[in-house]
């Protein structure tokens, strides 16, 4: 007999969560590249439960608010950021926060695949070596083998994991990003253009792969591809010139947007 | 409350949804055409220009598969979103409504022709007005859905309480007029049927304003109320009256 007892009801993939855990808070942020002003007062939270997706145009700022939130920003000189972005509560601007660790409990994968010139192996154990998560070699091929497979890479990689990772195709390579972002037990993962430079087949086992981390790590993705963000994602935040104009459940982002903005965007009615 | 929205960046998207909604319109004023031409040969008793409506009903079908496979087209190769959505959804399910609507006014055509070989019913003089109110809410659903105004949209639908009225009066006509004489029943049933299917164009039409409503606005139209009680009624209290 079929249990249709609530617990094995599973969860509507496309609905936003409503009770959810606050892994990022970000308030009144300001960004300022020398006298340029790139983001304007930007507030948000962002959920472990749902996928959050900023979309918006070239310049819009979008990429540049992803970079706060992991103070990839630190390393451009000119860039200076005004406003509080908290993880679990705690002030990432705050001084004595250590960046490393930072960027270990917040992960990144960029648009561009850029594994390191190492092998397969190598690639994913880097993080865990220089964190110090493995006491030994058992360890560290557990945690090689658990963020292979994590990342769906697992059966395309076992038999090669001594090959260097940029001889592997570009969404492979793009997944074992994903492997080596997941390797130190990251929080949050932020994603930024991850299918852009691959083709339908890589971005749907990107996709499919990012449905199945959800949860698990708070995720955000910047995309252009409009499609892919109401595919993906739960929660959508629309960025234009530097301000976020809008931020609401994707489900409604995308069939009925309640800021004009946001609509001639999406709709390509845009400029 | 008009089209206030500015071009597409890609033009040959305009000219699609213009290409759709101009589809939509035609169909539109088909039905509107044949309502009021198959209610028109009912009253002349005119088997012949009833024929003639019945047969034009297959333009309305051609028009309803022109219009659905081009918003599958828009829906394949634009993936529109938001209004633009909502609005090739509504044209899509307004063109399966005006199909069904183009079906009535054909049953009618039918019945028009078997009713000009039997007596006159007296009753029937209401079916014009009907008639009239109906072709009204189709046309005026689809100006509202071309110009995408809500409001226009939910005017229509108040209407439809109208059109009940008229149903319900008729009905409890034709049952007196049937109890009279044996000899009217099988003229007054077609005619029922006819008041039936100008009922059901109204309902339609409303079904109609509720996507006009939805796509302009992205909300649902609130409930409202309906007048036609005829599925509650028995013969033998309402002749007694």
């Amino acid at each position: 007999m079929n249990d249709l007892s609530a617990q094995n009801v599973p969860e509507a993939r496309g609905n936003a969560a409503t009770v959810v855990t606050t892994k990022m808070t970000a308030r009144h942020v300001n960004v300022y590249y020398g006298a340029k002003q790139a983001l304007k007062d930007v507030s948000i939270d962002v959920s472990q439960e749902n996928v959050t997706a900023f979309i918006g145009p070239s310049g819009c700022g979008k990429s540049t608010f992803l970079r706060c939130m992991n103070r990839m920003n630190d390393t451009v000189a000119s860039a200076r950021v005004e406003g509080e972005i908290k993880l679990d509560g705690d002030d990432i601007y705050k001084s004595g926060m250590d960046v490393v660790q930072l960027r270990a409990r917040v992960g990144m994968v960029f648009q561009k695949p850029n594994p390191f010139p190492k092998s397969i192996y190598d690639n994913v154990a880097y993080g865990p070596r220089i964190h110090g998560l493995a006491k030994a070699k058992a360890d560290l091929d557990n945690i090689v083998e658990g963020s292979l497979r994590r990342a769906g890479l697992w059966d395309e990689a076992k038999d090669r994991l001594g090959e260097s990772g940029t001889a592997m195709s570009g969404g492979q390579q793009q997944r074992l990003c994903i492997a080596r972002a997941i390797a130190v037990d990251p929080e949050v993962i932020l994603m930024d253009e991850p299918c852009s430079a691959l083709d339908p087949i890589a971005t749907a086992k990107i996709e499919e792969l990012i449905d199945e981390l959800r949860g698990r790590y708070a995720i955000v993705i910047v995309t252009h591809n409009m499609q892919q963000a109401a595919r993906v994602s739960q929660k959508t935040a629309f960025f234009h010139l530097g301000t976020m104009v809008e931020y609401g459940d994707t489900s409604m982002i995308f069939t009925n947007p309640s800021e004009p903005r946001t609509k001639d965007y999406i709709t390509g009615r845009y400029g | 409350m008009s089209d206030m929205n500015p071009s597409h960046t890609v033009k040959s998207f305009d000219n699609d949804i213009h290409q759709l909604r101009s589809l939509i319109t035609q169909m539109g004023g088909l039905c509107e055409a044949q309502i009021l031409a198959a209610v028109e040969a009912l009253m002349r008793r005119d088997a012949d220009a009833a024929m003639q409506v019945v047969a034009t009903d297959a333009r309305i079908d051609a028009l309803e598969a022109e219009a659905e496979e081009l918003a599958i087209q828009i829906i394949a190769r634009r993936a529109p979103l938001a209004d633009d959505l909502r609005e090739i959804v509504a044209a899509l399910k307004i063109s399966s409504v005006l199909e069904r609507i183009g079906d009535y006014a054909k049953n009618i055509a039918k019945r028009a022709s078997a009713l000009a070989l039997s007596a006159p019913v007296q009753p029937m003089v209401i079916i014009p007005e009907m008639a009239r109110v109906v072709a009204s809410m189709v046309k005026d659903v689809l100006d509202a859905f071309v110009d995408r105004d809500a409001e226009a949209a939910y005017e229509v639908c108040q209407r439809d309480a109208g059109v009940d009225d008229f149903y319900s009066s008729l009905f409890h006509s034709l049952l007196t007029f049937m109890m009279e004489n044996p000899q009217h029943i099988t003229p007054s049933a077609h005619l029922l049927f006819i008041a039936k299917n100008l009922e059901r164009i109204g309902d339609h039409a409303t079904n109609a304003g509720e996507m006009v409503y939805y796509s302009a606005t992205g909300r649902r139209m609130t409930e409202r109320p309906r007048g036609d009680d005829t599925a509650f009624a028995t013969a033998a209290p309402a002749v007694a009256a």
